[in-house]
């Protein structure tokens, strides 16, 4: 059971799980994996707990009604997961900057996260404009040879190889 | 010719997509696209890990999916899509990928590891950024997210050939470009 203990296993192993999770999730559940939607709902739920059922009528939300779905309890089965795996390897920490930033931007928390809810913020607000983020569309809809998912999927990494260099040769950062 | 299914009943959907969420977790975090510095290495074009798990998961999951199309066992769901929606939604989305080093599915992942960046800055600001969407929708719906409508048309239909063809093509092309990176040792 070593390879249970390993921090890390080879791309490619993970890469064809994966894969065959998705057909596993097509054949069970009749759907595609995908993450974002789960936020839609998590974000109306939050609006109809804090503003009435007045929040709940907003067009976007009937489109998505703010309820917990299966889909929603996948992506709540995630964080599990990557607890499990962790643990396993021992590389559970808690951690509020990432070695990486620390190294170029300093150990700030306030700068950490006020670059990652602006990030998420972008993040969320693009993945339901473009209708699915990088597992919907990157991967769900890639594989299903959907235009609007290789459309969108070569946008996410043109935007985001961008802004990752542009952030990592600010000036005097 | 009628589909042949294996669905689960409703009162098992839940249990079922809580243990694939969790097998999805496992696998995200085991292959180390939940740490930051994965995904911003991938960005920086230093580190190739992120596209060869996309790309090792497209290629398994379109002959899989493919084979069980031909088994009648499953049916496709491609998403609708213009140039307003997914090149623009897309860009907006790179934009913040970049800041944030995480993704949705790897934010909840590396919330579960402990990075709690991921946890209040990715899952915070995505819950914002969902919020806002759904405020602004009904102003962009009528007019940017037509720009360009082009339906939930797939890559055969586009081409107008036969899937086999394309997926041939494609899983050709997906293996020469693992291969590439594997042989050039990124």
């Amino acid at each position: 059971m070593s390879w249970l203990t390993m921090p890390r296993w080879p791309a490619i192993t993970v890469g064809v799980a994966i894969g065959l999770l998705e057909c596993l999730t097509f054949l069970l559940l009749d759907k595609p994996i995908g993450c974002s939607t789960a936020f839609t709902r998590t974000s109306g739920l939050i609006e109809k707990a804090l503003r009435g059922n007045a929040a709940a009528e907003k067009p976007y939300y009937r489109l998505f009604p703010p309820v917990i779905d299966w889909e929603w309890v996948f992506v709540a089965g995630i964080p599990l997961g990557a607890f499990l795996a962790a643990f396993s390897s021992g590389t559970f920490r808690i951690e509020w900057v990432p070695s990486l930033w620390t190294a170029i931007f300093g150990t700030g928390i306030s700068r950490r996260l006020g670059a990652a809810l602006t990030g998420g913020f972008l993040v969320g607000l693009g993945s339901r404009w473009a209708g699915g983020c990088t597992s919907g569309h990157g991967i769900s809809g890639c594989l299903q040879l959907a235009l609007s998912s290789w459309l969108a999927s070569a946008a996410f990494f043109a935007g985001g190889i961008l802004s990752a260099i542009l952030l990592f040769s600010l000036p005097g950062r | 010719m009628e589909r042949i299914h294996l669905l689960l009943p409703d009162p098992a959907k839940k249990p079922a997509a809580l243990i694939l969420g969790i097998l999805f977790g496992f696998l995200l975090q085991k292959g180390g696209v939940t740490r930051y510095e994965t995904i911003i290495g991938q960005l920086l074009l230093l580190d190739f890990t992120v596209l060869k798990v996309m790309l090792s998961a497209v290629l398994t999951g379109m002959l899989g999916i493919e084979i069980l199309l031909r088994f009648n066992l499953v049916a496709l769901h491609p998403k609708h899509g213009s140039f307003g929606s997914s090149v623009i939604g897309g860009l907006i989305f790179g934009l913040g990928f970049g800041l944030l080093g995480y993704c949705p599915g790897t934010a909840a992942g590396a919330a579960g590891q402990g990075s709690l960046d991921a946890l209040f800055g990715g899952v915070g600001g995505m819950l914002l950024g969902a919020a806002f969407y759904s405020e602004i929708y009904h102003r962009i719906e009528p007019s940017v997210l037509r720009w360009g409508n082009f339906g939930d048309i797939t890559l055969p239909e586009l081409l107008r050939t036969s899937r086999w063809k394309v997926v041939t093509a494609v899983a050709a092309l997906l293996a020469a470009v693992l291969a590439a990176l594997y042989l050039a040792g990124l």
